[in-house]
């Protein structure tokens, strides 16, 4: 690639009082890559997608998507910039149809409901929860809320996607899905950055794994050298 | 300024602390339940308005002074506390937010009704109060009863404040208020400490209800003067902190009083209601509370 | 469309219609008076129901609007002898900039506190009103009777057209309702009430929408403000400024059930009938059974009925539309 990359993040630092969260982090992503992002509980993984997602503003260093710096701005923003995003505990909006659910997102680029509902629909079918359409949110399984706050996220059109622990406590078989779907989410032309403890999820269909530890950036690599990595080896065996 | 002036303004100082030693013993029953367990008490002044209905009719009925029946007093509102908690809070703990305030606010009106249908909407007072007059102390005339009751607000506050930091019992009940999970890994009963907090605060209020029934009128919707205030004491002492509660109640009190010898009695209440969005607009976590 | 659907469409025509040709039929001065009490206690719960309970912002204070809409007009008419149309629209304006005012900065507070903020505010703006002798203070402002009919908003011979104009009113508020509910900025409402942060992260201005809710709701409430004072020929602090007016426009909406369109009508024909009811059996209202029974109910509805009575009604819809066709429900996935 020649071009600037989609994300670009030099020497991000996240302080919350005297705690560092986020120590001089520096890492990019191209447009269509899948960038795997592990490390111990407690490494900073989420604390640096909010920082993406303009949920906290970094104490220093810049972030710049698709070649603007993007450091300081506001969750609202980072949507409409179009980074969007998932939470590692969901948050649907439990009394809201699952149809609803997507729906709103699919406002961010539409104010027209019958064109955010024709949109909603279409990425229910994507993501395989269209037959709960009517369904209250609420009444999903976990791994179904999960998957609509994908198709949630993937209706506000984004160029970026933050995938945060999607994987998390699914059988087997549906993370062999979940992988699939983030592989058919890169063949729509959007990048992803996931954070996930399910190694077998995300090792064979991402580009470059990064690791954080204490939250510094101990690896970046791709998935089969990071395996092999003594850094990386021993930040898991001391957890 | 004129020796008469001076000594008009030590006299409003003072009564500004005797009312705001008061707010505080109102307030830190409310911080107490809040800081437990994320539940304004809106009905937090009918608990007040309770204690004094039940030292009204001790001294009318029994002919025994609000003073005397005080401990009684207390006992009652710590088992209506404990009612309240284990009747409608215990079951609101994990709702809405739309319904906690609802829960409670239901339960102002419901008990404001009820006082109103038991015993008139009249405006009564308590008989032949023990403390009676007023007293001279250092050139300022100061109300006995107005006295006395600031003194047992201050003895209640702290031994309150004693009780959560040097008792077994208290101190599992402030761990429960800073860290309600972790409380509970330390095998502390949450459910028993949330009982215990309704409880406390709700004698607290009952407290400062028979300590003000010896000069204050009483009347079912008497709680209405007083929640507001004890609102913002809460906020500017933060949420929770009974220390803060303490000091915000005598800020309260001052600032009451000296808007009404300084800017004109109407507009005391309308000051500290700024002084209220003040501070929830500017330091919501107000002088000492949590983070 | 199914037979529910169908049922309930021509339920409300049917609603409609009687509602038109009420105070024709029924012309008992009573009774006008109880349905006009109804239809205005109906408008200012869909008023507040379009911040408390689409967009989930609970204010305690709401008499504050219609206080501004009530002292606007009257003041205008009082004193530059303006029309009460136009004052109303006058109202309306001024409780939305007032709104606009107050919600930016307290909408950063979360729940309680923005409750008990605007709890504050209104008890502020009541102390004022009490002391500011431009509009008479704790006195009072009396209107003049001398304009009457349809220009002046004055009727003394009949209350039949305060009954039309409360329906229209009320018509109008739902209407609004029913517009914001059904667009884009309905769906945003609900999204920021049920989970802002998630709101955020799709692109959602917390802020704007909020101030939207707000000064739609204080415009609606400020007009039911003029009305009152249209009705009453008087106004003074405690009648429309009054901190347990500001908690009856909360209850309207909490009793028939927040959120919905029509529970707060719901909820105002509930509530003015156990006032007027306890008022028949008991002679008084100082007795406080209105308070004692529509406190219970608060407290019932928040412990076992979040929804209110429209939440009741939509869970037996829910329970008769799963009976009628079951709905396919696939097995869980086994988390």
């Amino acid at each position: 690639m020649t071009h600037a990359p989609l994300l670009a993040v030099e020497g991000l630092h996240m302080m919350f009082g005297g705690l560092v969260a986020n120590r001089d982090i520096s890492f990019s992503v191209g447009e269509g890559q899948i960038i795997g992002l592990i490390g111990p509980n407690g490494a900073g993984k989420t604390t640096l997608f909010n920082c993406l997602a303009g949920y906290y503003r970094p104490s220093a260093g810049t972030i710049r998507f698709n070649g603007v710096a993007v450091g300081g701005q506001t969750p609202e923003e980072a949507a409409r910039r179009g980074i969007a995003r998932t939470f590692q505990i969901v948050r649907i909006f439990p009394e809201m149809t699952v149809l609803e659910n997507v729906m709103v997102g699919a406002m961010l680029r539409t104010k027209k409901v019958a064109a955010a509902r024709a949109a909603a629909e279409n990425e229910l079918v994507f993501i395989g929860l269209d037959h709960r359409s009517d369904v209250k949110a609420a009444q999903l399984t976990v791994s179904e809320q999960k998957r609509l706050e994908v198709a949630r996220a993937l209706a506000t059109h984004p160029r970026l996607i933050l995938l945060d622990e999607v994987m998390a406590g699914l059988t087997p078989t549906e993370v062999r899905e979940a992988s699939q779907m983030v592989v058919r989410i890169r063949d729509r032309g959007i990048s992803s950055i996931i954070v996930e403890h399910v190694m077998e999820g995300i090792m064979p269909i991402s580009n470059r794994i990064i690791v954080l530890d204490a939250g510094v950036k101990i690896a970046e690599d791709a998935p089969a050298a990071i395996a092999r990595n003594p850094a990386v080896i021993a930040a898991y065996l001391g957890e | 300024m004129t020796h008469l002036t001076m000594t008009m303004l030590a006299q409003t100082i003072v009564s500004g602390l005797m009312i705001g030693l008061i707010y505080a013993l109102i307030a830190v029953g409310l911080t107490l339940i809040f800081g437990v367990m994320d539940i304004v008490n809106f009905a937090h002044g009918e608990f007040l308005m309770l204690g004094m209905y039940a030292s009204f009719w001790g001294a009318s009925l029994f002919f025994l002074d609000p003073l005397f029946t005080l401990p009684l007093t207390a006992l009652m509102l710590f088992a209506v506390g404990v009612l309240v908690y284990r009747l409608v809070i215990r079951r609101i703990l994990a709702a809405p937010m739309l319904s906690q305030i609802f829960a409670t606010f239901g339960m102002m009106i419901l008990l404001r009704g009820l006082a109103q249908f038991l015993w008139k909407p009249d405006h009564r007072t308590v008989p032949h109060a023990l403390v009676e007059g007023k007293i001279t102390l250092f050139g300022l005339q100061l109300g006995t009863p107005q006295l006395t009751a600031s003194l047992g607000a201050v003895l209640v506050t702290g031994g309150l404040w004693w009780f959560l930091n040097r008792t077994r019992l208290g101190t599992a009940l402030e761990a429960t208020s800073i860290d309600r999970e972790a409380a509970t890994l330390m095998g502390i009963n949450s459910e028993r400490m949330f009982a215990l907090a309704w409880g406390i605060g709700a004698a607290c209020a009952g407290i400062a209800g028979a300590l003000l029934s010896t000069y204050f009128p009483i009347f079912p919707e008497v709680g209405a003067d007083f929640i507001l205030v004890a609102f913002v004491v809460v906020v500017l002492g933060g949420f929770g902190s009974v220390a803060g509660a303490f000091w915000a109640g005598i800020i309260v009190g001052e600032v009451e009083v000296l808007g009404g010898f300084f800017v004109g009695p109407a507009y005391k209440n309308a000051l500290v209601l700024s002084l209220f969005l003040l501070v929830l607009l500017f330091r919501p976590r107000g002088l000492m509370g949590k983070a | 469309m199914d037979r529910l659907t169908l049922v309930k469409r021509i339920l409300g025509l049917a609603v409609l219609i009687v509602a038109l040709g009420f105070p024709l039929i029924v012309t008992q001065p009573t009774m006008v008076n109880f349905a006009i009490l109804i239809l205005m206690a109906a408008q200012l719960g869909v008023a507040w129901n379009i911040l408390g309970g689409y967009a989930g912002q609970v204010s305690l204070g709401h008499a504050v609007f219609y206080g501004i809409g009530a002292y606007t007009s009257s003041v205008l008419a009082a004193k530059f002898g303006l029309s009460p149309w136009l004052g109303m629209l006058a109202g309306g304006a001024i409780a939305s900039g007032f709104a606009l005012l107050i919600g930016w900065p307290c909408f950063r507070l979360k729940g309680h506190y923005f409750a008990m903020a605007t709890l504050a505010i209104a008890a502020i703006v009541e102390v004022l009103v009490t002391n500011w002798d431009y509009v008479e203070g704790a006195i009072g402002i009396y209107l003049p009777m001398t304009n009457s009919g349809w220009a002046g908003m004055v009727f003394t011979r009949s209350k039949t057209p305060y009954f039309y104009i409360a329906l229209g009113l009320l018509l109008l508020s739902l209407l609004v309702s029913r517009i914001l509910q059904k667009s884009y900025i309905g769906y945003y409402f609900r999204a920021i009430k049920e989970d802002p942060d998630a709101a955020r992260s799709l692109g959602i201005n917390l802020a704007r929408y909020k101030l939207v809710a707000i000064a739609a709701s204080a415009f609606l409430t400020a007009m039911g403000g003029t009305l009152y004072a249209q009705k009453e020929l008087f106004i003074d602090p405690g009648s429309v400024l009054a901190g347990s007016l500001s908690i009856k426009i909360a209850l309207i909406a909490i009793l028939g059930g927040v959120g919905t369109l029509f529970g707060p009508v719901v909820g105002a024909l509930v509530l003015i009938a156990i006032e007027e009811f306890t008022r028949q059996i008991f002679g008084s209202t100082g007795m406080g059974t209105d308070m004692i029974i529509y406190g219970g109910i608060i407290v019932i509805i928040a412990m076992f009925s979040p929804g209110g009575i429209a939440g009741l009604l939509g869970e037996w819809e829910r329970a008769w539309r799963a009976r009628r066709k079951l709905v396919y429900t696939p097995p869980g996935d086994g988390i």
